[in-house]
C-alpha cells in the first residue's frame, strides 16, 4: 500500500466518543486539559459533545456531568490551532442545540443517522449549510448495507448540503476489504469535491488498517482517539494511527510525540476501566452491535445476572441500531425471564 | 344511543384511508366525505369504493356541502401548513376539528388521559400530537397521578416502513411536540422525547420506552396497579397496545417498555405508530359524539 504524499485531516474523538467510555463524567477540567494539549500537538479537529451527540443528555443514555454548552464555552476561547466539531443526531437533538454549538464557535456540525434513514438529516443538514459551518453527513452503522445502498443514502445528505460524508463502522465489524469497497463506492459517485471520511471501532482491532484502507480508496477525514478512548473497545488509536502515518509518509500535520503524551500522561489516567477488547466489546464486533450499548450490557448482567454477551448477540439478532439503548434493559429482562431467573 | 355524528376526512393517504376503515365500523361516527387534491388519487378510489361522497378541490370542495350533508365533525390528516385554513373554514361551520397534523392549533389530545376534559369544554379544535406521544403519555400520566414526576423521557422506535416523508423531512416536528405533551399532559415537570428509526426487515413493530423519575421513592404497588389500569384504558380502542416489560423500579427510576401492534385495517400490523393515532383520532370523535361510557 503506498499512500506517500496524500493529506490527511485527522479528527479526535476522545472528548465525545470517549465520552460514552466515561458515563458522560468528563469534568470541565479533564475536557480542557485534553483540548489544550491536543491544541498544541496540532489536531486540526476535536469532536465535543455529550457521546450521542447535542441534546444526548437523558435517562437513556445517560446525563453528563455537564451541559454541552458548559463544555464548549469551557474548551473552544482557549484553542489555539484546532477546530471544534459537534455531533448532532436527529431523532435525539434538534437544530436549536445544532444553533447552540455554532454560537458557541463550533465551526463544523455532523449530522448522524442510522445508514438508511439520511432523509431525516434534511433540516438539521440544510441549517447547518445555512449556518456556513462545515457540514458533515455521518451515515453510522455502515456495514449493515451493502456499498450501492450506502451511495444512495450519500447522495440524499450531499444534495442537501454536506460537503463531506463518512462510511461510520459503528460496531467496529468491518474488515478492511469492507471499508475499500464502501468508500471506493462513495468516491466514485460523489462529487470529486465532497470529502469523505471515516470512523472506526477498534472491537475487531481493525481500526488502524481499516483506516489506512479508508485512505486509500479516497477518504481524506479519519477519526481517531487518543489511548482509543471511545465506545466498546474504543476508536482508531489516535497515537498509534500518527505513528503509522508518520512511517508511511502521509501528510497530516500533528506533533507524534505529543499525541503519544497525551495518550499516556493525561487520557490513560481518566478511564474508568481500561478501554480494550475483552470479550464483551469483541462481540460487538463479531455481532455487529452498536459500540455503546457495551457498558449498558454490562451494567445489566450485574443487574439481572444474564452475561453481557448473551444480551448483546440477541440486540444483534433482533438487529437493533444505534439509539436503541432502552432495548438492552428489555432484552436482559427477557432473557432473565426466559432462563428462569428472578426480574 | 343517537344518530351517529356525519364524518369528513381530509386528506385520503394512508391515515385518511386507515382513519376510514376504522370509522366505517364505528356506532358512534360514520364517514361521509372523503376529501384530497389529487382527482386521480388511489385514496379517493377506495373511499368512493366505500359509498363515501370525494373532492380533490381541497377542503373548498367540502366547504359548500357541509350543512346539506350534516357534517359534524372533520379529521384533518393534511399537513401542518394547509391546517389553520382547513380549521378555519370549518370551524366557522361548526365542524369540530380533530387535527392529526403537528399543527396544534388546539389542545393536545391523549384520549384516556386528558379527552374528558376537551369533551367537557366543548372544544372546537383538539390535536392528536404525534404517535409517539399517544403511545406514551398515558404511561407518563399512570405514575404521575400516583405521585409527582420530575422529569418523564420517552423514546419511540418505529420501523422504517412505517415513516413517511412528512415526519422525515420534519424530525424535529416529532421531538418537540411530543416532548412537550409529555409534560403538559402527562403532568411531568419536564419533559424528553427521543425517535429513532429501525429499518430491519421484516418491520419491527413499533416499540416505546417511557422512563419516569419520581421526586421521591417511588410507590412500586400503587404505581404498578395504576400502569395496568392505564395500559387497559388504551387497549380498549388499541388493542395492540402490550405492556413487554416493567414497570421497573431503579431507585426513583420508573421504567415501562411498550409495544404496539396495528390492526392492519389498511396499513400493515408493523405500522402500529399510524394505527394508534387513527384510533386515538377515532375514539376522540366517539367520546364527542356522546360515547362517554364505553
Amino acid at each position: 500500500m503506498d499512500l506517500r504524499g496524500k493529506k490527511v485531516t485527522l479528527h479526535d474523538m476522545s472528548l465525545r466518543d470517549g465520552m460514552h467510555a466515561k458515563r458522560h463524567q468528563i469534568t470541565l477540567d479533564q475536557m480542557v486539559r485534553v483540548a489544550c494539549a491536543l491544541d498544541e500537538a496540532k489536531m486540526p479537529l476535536i469532536e465535543i459533545t455529550h457521546g450521542d451527540g447535542l441534546g444526548g443528555a437523558s435517562i437513556n443514555y445517560g446525563f453528563g456531568l455537564h451541559t454541552d454548552r458548559e463544555y464548549l464555552e469551557a474548551v473552544i476561547p482557549k484553542l489555539q490551532h484546532s477546530k471544534v466539531s459537534a455531533l448532532s443526531l436527529p431523532g435525539i437533538g434538534t437544530v436549536d442545540e445544532l444553533k447552540m454549538a455554532v454560537d458557541c464557535g463550533v465551526s463544523t456540525i455532523r449530522i448522524a443517522t442510522h445508514c438508511t434513514e439520511a432523509d431525516i438529516s434534511v433540516q438539521h443538514i440544510g441549517i447547518a449549510r445555512k449556518l456556513g459551518v462545515d457540514t458533515v453527513g455521518f451515515l453510522m452503522m455502515a456495514h449493515m448495507i451493502e456499498p450501492e445502498a450506502l451511495v444512495r443514502q450519500a447522495k440524499i445528505m450531499e444534495g442537501n448540503g454536506a460537503n463531506c460524508i463518512y462510511a461510520t463502522d459503528s460496531a467496529g465489524y468491518m474488515l478492511p476489504a469492507d471499508v475499500t469497497a464502501r468508500i471506493g463506492a462513495l468516491r466514485d459517485a460523489l462529487a470529486p469535491e465532497t470529502e469523505l471520511g471515516f470512523h472506526g471501532h477498534h472491537n475487531l482491532g481493525m481500526g488502524i488498517a481499516n483506516s489506512l484502507a479508508a485512505i486509500e480508496a479516497g477518504a481524506n477525514r479519519i477519526d481517531g482517539s487518543v489511548a482509543g478512548l471511545g465506545a466498546g473497545a474504543g476508536n482508531t488509536p489516535m497515537e498509534v494511527f500518527v505513528a503509522v502515518l508518520d512511517r508511511m509518509g502521509v501528510d497530516h500535520g500533528t506533533d507524534l510525540y505529543k499525541v503519544m503524551d497525551v495518550a499516556e500522561d493525561l487520557v490513560v489516567p481518566m478511564m474508568d476501566h481500561l478501554v480494550r477488547i475483552d470479550r464483551d466489546a469483541l462481540t460487538l464486533g463479531y455481532a455487529g452491535v452498536y459500540s455503546s450499548f457495551l457498558l449498558f450490557a454490562k451494567r445489566y448482567e450485574q443487574k439481572y445476572g444474564v452475561p453481557a454477551r448473551d444480551i448483546l448477540v440477541e440486540l444483534g439478532r433482533r438487529k437493533t441500531v444505534g439509539g436503541q439503548e432502552d432495548m438492552i434493559e428489555d432484552v436482559a429482562l427477557d432473557l432473565a425471564r426466559e432462563r428462569g431467573l428472578s426480574v | 344511543m343517537g344518530a351517529k355524528w356525519r364524518a369528513a376526512i381530509i386528506g385520503p393517504g394512508n391515515i385518511g384511508t386507515d382513519l376510514m376503515y376504522k370509522a366505517l365500523r364505528s356506532e358512534w361516527i360514520e364517514p361521509v366525505w372523503m376529501v384530497g387534491i389529487d382527482p386521480t388519487s388511489e385514496g379517493l378510489e377506495r373511499a368512493r369504493a366505500h359509498g363515501l361522497k370525494t373532492s380533490a378541490e381541497g377542503v373548498d370542495g367540502l366547504v359548500p356541502h357541509v350543512e346539506a350533508d350534516g357534517i359534524q365533525i372533520a379529521f384533518d390528516a393534511t399537513s401542518a401548513y394547509v391546517h389553520a385554513e382547513n380549521s378555519r373554514k370549518l370551524v366557522a361551520l361548526g365542524v369540530r376539528m380533530i387535527d392529526l397534523t403537528p399543527a396544534a392549533i388546539g389542545p393536545y389530545c391523549i384520549p384516556p388521559v386528558n379527552l374528558r376534559d376537551h369533551v367537557g369544554s366543548n372544544e372546537m379544535n383538539v390535536n392528536m400530537v404525534s404517535c409517539g406521544a399517544q403511545a406514551t403519555v398515558p404511561m407518563v400520566a399512570a405514575v404521575s397521578r400516583v405521585q409527582p414526576v420530575e422529569y418523564a423521557e420517552i423514546v419511540a422506535t418505529v420501523a422504517s416502513k412505517s415513516i413517511g416523508p412528512g415526519t422525515r423531512n420534519n424530525i424535529d416536528e416529532f421531538t418537540r411536540s411530543t416532548s412537550a405533551a409529555v409534560a403538559k399532559v402527562g403532568g411531568a415537570k419536564r419533559g424528553k422525547a427521543i425517535i429513532v428509526i429501525n429499518p430491519a426487515d421484516p418491520p419491527i413493530m413499533m416499540r416505546d420506552t417511557i422512563h419516569c423519575l419520581t421526586e421521591t421513592d417511588p410507590d412500586v404497588d400503587a404505581i404498578t396497579a395504576s400502569v395496568h389500569a392505564m395500559v387497559r384504558e388504551v387497549q380498549k380502542y388499541v388493542p395492540g397496545y402490550k405492556l413487554k416489560n416493567g414497570p421497573v423500579f431503579d431507585g426513583r427510576r420508573v421504567t415501562t417498555f411498550m409495544e404496539v401492534t396495528g390492526l392492519g385495517d389498511y396499513l400493515p400490523a408493523y405500522a402500529g405508530n399510524l394505527d394508534i393515532m387513527t384510533s386515538a383520532a377515532l375514539r376522540t370523535a366517539e367520546m364527542f359524539a356522546g360515547d362517554l361510557h364505553v
